[in-house]
């Protein structure tokens, strides 16, 4: 990166069922959160980009919505990714190394407790031959602790609990450099970050292991970290995680978080952890689609260079 | 097996049905309008900020992203800021009729609604139109509370008060 990122704030909210507000309700206080520990409004922010997905609403551009919860006017420079809010500070990251855009709003959000998630998450596979089958979330991880259990490899494979369902939403500001250091005493540096995905066809996927995390840990430069914050829809994927990341003993702090929202929760996890002191170096992961088959790596430092 | 391809040719469709349950949450806001609408009464929310009256209210300000918790009550009556007459029936809906954009009075933002009780030909710019609401036992907390609106007779609007609008 020839421009250093820093996350400077963060705010989040999970609930297993949120009764009555909508989405841009829900947002609305954590976003103005965020922004009000560093002093920022929303019209100090260079670059705006979200997290979430439709079909957890039901409803098209459901996403475009969501922007009542930050005030697109006048106009402001904004992106969207149907992913976990993880994979959009990856572009926040991208997009910040462009000079004059210094500052970086992220945020993500779902309700999936008013739909079926077990099945809403079938319509990301394979539209011909996979989702016309409906497989459930729960069924396909399942596939993968099985298939652990058959490798021999990891011991003790956890049984494989309902898919976790909670609402929830977050929000990430990220500066660089010298604006890091002037927004925040303990400005939390993403020294490397990278995201991988594998194939979209479980059948010619190793389950068992996670080339995609252990090629993004390389580029990311996951060496000689003390902590660890990891993306876990299902608990047995902890172990494949450990694994591909090198992980060796370090503490190991593991959510699954609500879907669209548990990734980027992660990175603000890490951050605090890192801010809080009780990591100097640590590893964030975020991970999106059905076992494991997207995984975003980043390395978190907190003192200067 | 490509004799036999090539014979029936590629495959063109294929038929993958789908189908998901969502219940809707309108949230705090719309369930406030929505009872409100079911009481035959529009009930719309300023901006802290900007002042400006939302109707139907969401919660939020889409121009400056703050809560709007102040409640307005509008009074039924608006102005027509655009319109369209459709001369093809539509499900529900005898040709010709009018759809317009109306700005309710002491709400910045306008609203579509049907204009009916006056001939196609009358409608314009700047009329003076009022809510006609489904009798109060059949109303439900949808905008279907309210039927159309009709003309009020007073005066047209001036040009200066919608022009924003148009």
């Amino acid at each position: 990166m020839r421009r250093d990122v820093a996350i400077v704030s963060w705010a989040s909210f999970e609930t297993p069922s949120e009764p009555a507000r909508n989405e841009v309700e829900m947002l609305l206080p954590v976003i103005q959160e965020a922004l009000g520990r560093v002093g920022l409004t929303q019209q100090d922010i260079g670059f705006t980009v979200s997290g979430s997905s439709d079909y957890l609403q039901g409803f098209p551009f459901a996403f475009v919505g969501a922007l009542d919860a930050v005030g697109a006017w006048p106009p402001i420079r904004e992106s969207h990714v149907e992913m976990d809010g993880a994979f959009a500070l990856y572009e926040a990251v991208n997009v910040l190394q462009e000079e004059g855009i210094d500052t970086a709003l992220v945020y993500a959000f779902a309700r999936p407790s008013r739909g079926e998630l077990d099945r809403t998450l079938a319509l990301q596979l394979d539209p011909y031959y996979v989702a016309p089958l409906w497989p459930d979330a729960r069924g396909l991880a399942a596939l993968q602790a099985q298939a652990m259990k058959d490798s021999g490899r990891y011991g003790d494979v956890p049984d494989v609990p309902p898919t976790y369902v909670a609402d929830g939403c977050v929000a990430v500001v990220l500066a660089v450099g010298d604006k890091a250091r002037e927004l925040t005493d303990n400005p939390v540096w993403i020294r490397g970050i990278d995201h991988r995905i594998e194939s979209p066809s479980l059948g010619v996927r190793d389950l068992t292991t996670s080339a995609s995390a252990k090629a993004a840990a390389s580029t990311a430069g996951v060496q000689d970290v003390d902590a660890a914050w990891l993306h876990v829809p299902y608990p047995h994927q902890e172990l494949v995680l450990r694994d591909a990341l090198g992980l060796d003993g370090q503490p190991v702090d593991s959510a699954a978080g609500p879907v669209m929202v548990g990734g980027l929760e992660r990175l603000a996890a890490a951050a605090a952890g890192i801010a809080g002191g009780r990591a100097r170096r640590a590893v964030a992961h975020a991970t999106s689609g059905p076992c494991l088959q997207q995984n975003l790596v980043a390395v978190l430092e907190g003192a200067e260079r | 097996m490509s004799e036999t391809t090539e014979a029936e040719g590629p495959v063109t469709i294929v038929e993958t049905p789908i189908h998901l349950d969502f219940s809707y949450t309108p949230g705090v806001a719309s369930s406030r309008f929505l009872r409100s609408i079911e009481q035959g009464r529009i009930m719309g929310q300023r901006c802290p900020k900007c002042g400006k009256v939302y109707m139907p209210p969401r919660g939020a300000c889409s121009m400056c992203g703050v809560a709007t918790d102040e409640e307005v009550t509008l009074s039924g009556k608006g102005t027509v800021c655009t319109f369209c007459v459709t001369r093809i029936p539509s499900p529900g809906l005898d040709a010709p009729y009018v759809s317009a954009w109306i700005r309710l009075d002491g709400a910045d933002i306008t609203s579509m609604f049907l204009i009916q009780e006056c001939d196609p030909d009358e409608v314009r710019l700047g009329m003076r139109v009022e809510a006609v609401w489904v009798d109060e036992d059949k109303r439900e907390p949808n905008l279907g509370a309210i039927k159309y609106f009709r003309p009020t007779g007073e005066p047209d609007a001036d040009y200066d008060t919608y022009k924003d609008y148009v």
